[in-house]
């Protein structure tokens, strides 16, 4: 163990080197809510690939010089030389003095990717160019880059999976940049206090639940034949797209949604303890499958977990409460 | 305002743009090579580019990798059929720009255009390997703009326009020149070579005099208006006809072309050389001319030599080595010597040698004269009279002559250059009997007058002889008897114009000679300061700051570097701060703001200005004097159309005499 460690060491020391570094560093990132601002002292520098082959470059080139004497190859060196060392406090000031703010951060449902919004901020009066954020240590192969005008900002998004219902945290992330010439790779590390809302997995559709006071069913071939049109009313906030009588949309000055009689009459209950045969996880997948389905219903529905009872209701922020609620049980295995 | 964000994906794929910029910059770098390169090379590298571009527009398939293989190949084979090797400066040149074409084949990303910007920059310093000339640094920095620019361009993903990137480009170029310049001066220069040059290094053969002479040799020479040489007199300047600048002496004679002895003759002893009348100290600059001849105003004093150089028994002055890079050296010479070096039986015979069966009537009438019993003096007063008085014609376009080339120019042609006359006089002297040998050189030279030194060009060359009358060598100058005006005023005033002088010489409009004086001067500044900046000029010049060692200059080319880096760096970071607020009314909103801050009020984000004073107010009524009229003054300035100076001065003195009571 021991002498692999030390093999390691000898064939990657750089790189051994800066995965300790950069473990220790990334443990020491403060968590804020923003706006972090970037100053000088935060703002880490290396060269890149191509700046160590332009070192390179260069120590061939001086060393051609001196061999033919030649003063023109000397001033191209040495011109070449103020150019990579000057690169490098462009670079560097590429980036500092930006803010960071979260931004949205929108809810997924647990598999699928979620978007960790961040708003840059450029306060000064220089425009900065090709800003990139990304996850730590992978700049090289997802990122996202912008440019910032003076005095303006930008959204960036940075794709994380989401495999676990709850609040996802969105941790460390990098922002960067090797603008000018790419002989340096400027970078800070921040992390904002934000964190993405996931929704346990829905379901494979199918299972019908049962019906409150033994009619409300999901199915909708139970449903044919049993709704009735009563009537239409105005376009609200949450109604789905589904229900807005098309056809009205030219003649009435605002969208009116169509209205069923049975949706209006009978609220449906989830229940937790209508699922006694599956474990918590697939019992929450399961009522998030029916809070999806009763909406696209438009079903009054309410939930009922151990320790939590949601009223019936309908509509967007209602479906919200309901799937938070999903989200972040964390009741007993068995109730 | 709205964000514009154009968040792209880091795929490394390569832009047509970015393609296209590419082979632009690239025919930038290689342009000036096609002098250098051969003809098939410059054919191949352009027919690259060509199929690159129509590769591109055509969405063509790349070439599969064996066939590439090939190509490098084919490459390596055709440059060493060329040049007989892949190494060496020409040859290691075009397969350095040829592996850059291929390279362009299998261009895919832009981590390609990265390696093939760095080969880029490293082709520039080729250039200067041929031409180290004023223009070439120009047009070399322009190149290096361009392909800086391209290297910005890569950084980004977005579209910038070629002016941006040129621009910000030129700004770094020009950023980074100080720099260089701390660099250039401080950076501890060693005597090089590191490891030996390869034979045809250095800038395309120079003409000049070579180690033999045919006729029509140096007439051919004159076409070119190449400096040879510029010299620094540090008192007065001798007189036209006395600046002999003495360079190689040919004394074997094979019927047509003369040539330098067999072996290397030995040191001139010291003893040799007697100086009289007053010694003339000069600064010669010599242009690198890959020959180990150095020139001297006749005759140099031998205990003021330049280093590793030696003066033989010819009264040549010897480089170590050929002169491949521009040198500089003092002497002394004084205009009145004598030559006297031993001279035996055996030099005698050789310096008299002429080879058989060659001009049998000039041999004749040597003969005859030395018949006649006429002295060897009087025998070199005969033979330039004869040259004086029988119709000879000097002339920059001779008729050729045929297999007896001394008889058929001083019995048939009479028309002929220095060459002519230096060797038909020779051979005369031979044939009487008397030692003698041709010297070439150059004879004269234009004072730059902005400058204060002479100048010597090809144009200058020329061709004397020496013969050994009463015991020391002593010049005659044959083409001084025919045409006195060219030792005098130079070539162009001893050949009309109607001769077809070249253009250079037949141009003599004042005004031009002014401008071509200067712009010599300008050269010739550039050579000695820029050029010439080697080990021993960088201690001459550090020593007069103080620096004078190793130690010291890595010391201040440090110091200074950190002081050109930190000014930079300042300036940097302040363009990056947040800027100002540029209202004049929001400042001084802001500095309200921090008033009321220290006394624990903050606006809210939510809150504007008013409600956020209505806020305060209603905590602390009693400030209502103090804050409404401010609040006001402040929404007046800030939010109504027409400016209102009084407002604004009005709010910067109520801001300023702000005191809240407790």
């Amino acid at each position: 163990m021991r002498l692999w460690l030390i093999a390691k060491i000898a064939l990657h020391p750089l790189r051994f080197m800066q995965q300790r570094i950069d473990a220790w560093v990334l443990a020491r990132v403060k968590r804020q809510a923003g706006p972090i601002a970037i100053p000088r002292t935060r703002v880490y520098i290396v060269p890149t690939r191509f700046g160590y082959g332009f070192a390179l470059m260069l120590l061939v080139m001086l060393l051609g010089a001196m061999n033919y004497s030649n003063s023109m190859a000397f001033l191209l060196t040495f011109l070449l030389a103020g150019l990579g060392l000057l690169c490098m406090h462009h670079t560097h000031a590429n980036l500092m003095n930006l803010q960071l703010r979260a931004g949205v951060a929108r809810p997924v449902f647990a598999g699928e990717t979620a978007h960790v919004e961040v708003r840059i901020d450029n306060p000064s009066a220089q425009m900065r160019l090709s800003i990139g954020l990304s996850w730590p240590r992978s700049e090289a192969t997802a990122t996202t880059t912008a440019d910032i005008r003076a005095q303006d900002s930008v959204l960036l998004q940075l794709p994380q999976p989401a495999p676990r219902r709850g609040w996802l945290r969105a941790g460390v992330f990098s922002v960067s940049t090797e603008y000018p010439l790419g002989l340096f790779h400027a970078w800070t590390w921040a992390e904002l206090d934000t964190a993405t809302l996931v929704f346990p997995a829905p379901a494979a559709p199918g299972l019908v639940p049962p019906g409150s006071a033994g009619q409300g069913s999901l199915e909708p071939s139970h449903r044919i034949g049993q709704d009735e049109f009563s009537g239409l009313r105005a376009y609200q906030r949450g109604d789905t797209a589904r229900a807005i009588h098309w056809k009205s949309l030219p003649k009435s000055p605002q969208p009116m949604v169509k209205q069923f009689q049975e949706t209006l009459d009978q609220d449906l209950w989830l229940e937790w303890t209508s699922l006694p045969q599956l474990e918590r996880e697939a019992r929450l997948s399961q009522l998030t499958r029916w809070v999806l389905d009763a909406d696209a219903l438009q079903r009054r529905y309410g939930l009922r977990l151990p320790g939590k009872v949601i009223a019936p209701g309908q509509g967007e922020a209602h479906r919200y409460q309901c799937l938070k609620a999903l989200a972040l049980f964390d009741g007993a295995a068995k109730s | 305002m709205s964000a514009t964000a154009q968040a792209a994906d880091l795929a490394d794929y390569l832009p047509v743009r970015t393609l296209l910029h590419l082979l632009a910059v690239f025919t930038l770098v290689l342009g000036p090579h096609v002098a250098h390169l051969p003809v098939w090379a410059s054919v191949a590298i352009a027919a690259l580019l060509l199929w690159r571009a129509y590769a591109t527009r055509r969405q063509w398939r790349m070439p599969s990798k064996l066939l590439r293989a090939a190509l490098v190949l084919v490459v390596l084979g055709a440059v060493f059929a060329s040049f007989g090797r892949i190494s060496g400066q020409t040859a290691g040149t075009t397969l350095l720009c040829l592996m850059g074409s291929l390279k362009l084949v299998e261009l895919r990303g832009r981590r390609d255009v990265m390696v093939m910007i760095f080969l880029m920059y490293f082709m520039l310093v080729t250039h200067f390997l041929y031409s180290q000339e004023m223009w070439t640094a120009a047009y070399l920095l322009l190149s290096c703009v361009a392909i800086t620019a391209l290297l910005i361009e890569c950084q980004h993903l977005g579209t910038m326009s070629p002016r941006q990137t040129l621009r910000k480009g030129a700004v770094m170029i020009a950023q980074a020149l100080p720099l260089m310049l701390a660099m250039f001066v401080l950076f501890p220069r060693i005597p090089g070579p590191l490891w030996g040059l390869p034979e045809d290094s250095g800038a395309t053969a120079h003409s000049g005099l070579g180690d033999s002479m045919s006729p029509g040799d140096i007439a051919s020479l004159i076409a070119s208006d190449e400096v040879a040489f510029r010299v620094r007199f540090e008192g007065p300047a001798p007189a036209p006809a006395a600046r002999y600048w003495r360079g190689p002496v040919f004394e074997r004679f094979d019927g047509r072309t003369w040539a330098r002895h067999w072996t290397q003759p030995p040191p001139l002893p010291a003893d040799a050389l007697h100086y009289d009348g007053t010694a003339l100290r000069y600064e010669l600059t010599l242009e690198a001319n890959r020959k180990p001849w150095l020139f001297a105003l006749e005759m140099p004093q031998l205990a003021e030599l330049p280093k590793d150089a030696s003066f033989n028994l010819n009264g040549e002055l010897l480089a170590a080595k050929p002169v491949d890079e521009r040198l500089r050296y003092t002497l002394r010479s004084n205009p009145r010597f004598s030559f006297a070096p031993p001279l035996d039986a055996r030099d005698r015979e050789r310096l008299t040698r002429l080879p058989r069966g060659f001009d049998p009537r000039s041999l004749a009438l040597a003969r005859q004269w030395k018949a006649q019993g006429l002295s060897d003096a009087a025998i070199v007063q005969t033979a330039l009279r004869m040259i004086r008085e029988q119709n000879f014609v000097y002339t920059l376009r001779p008729p050729t002559l045929g297999r007896d080339s001394i008889d058929e120019f001083l019995f048939t042609t009479r028309r002929g250059f220095c060459e002519h006359y230096s060797s038909a006089f020779t051979f005369l002297m031979r044939a009487a009997g008397i030692p003698a040998r041709v010297v070439t050189g150059y004879q004269g030279g234009t004072l730059n007058e902005p400058g204060g030194y002479y100048v010597i060009s090809q144009a200058d060359a020329h061709a004397w002889s020496e013969v050994w009358v009463d015991g020391r060598w002593q010049r005659v100058d044959p083409t001084a008897a025919i045409a006195p005006e060219r030792v005098e005023r130079g070539l162009g005033a001893a050949i009309g114009a109607a001769e077809g002088l070249p253009g250079y010489l037949a141009d003599r409009a004042p005004w031009r000679d002014l401008l071509r004086a200067r712009w010599d001067w300008v050269n010739a500044q550039w050579n000695g300061l820029v050029l010439g900046y080697g080990p021993e000029l960088q201690q001459r010049f550090l020593e007069r700051f103080g620096i004078d060692d190793v130690r010291k200059m890595i010391l201040t080319l440090t110091v200074l570097l950190v002081a050109g880096m930190t000014i930079v760096g300042f300036v940097l970071m302040r363009r990056a701060a947040p800027a100002h607020a540029p209202d004049a009314a929001l400042r001084e909103w802001q500095r309200l703001l921090r008033k009321l801050a220290r006394r624990g009020y903050a606006p809210r984000a939510d809150e504007g200005p008013r409600d956020f004073i209505a806020r305060v107010l209603s905590a602390r009524p009693a400030w209502r004097p103090l804050l409404q009229p401010p609040l006001e003054l402040y929404l007046r300035s800030r939010y109504l159309d027409t400016p209102d100076a009084a407002a604004l001065a009005m709010l910067h003195r109520l801001v300023r005499t702000l005191r809240l009571p407790a």
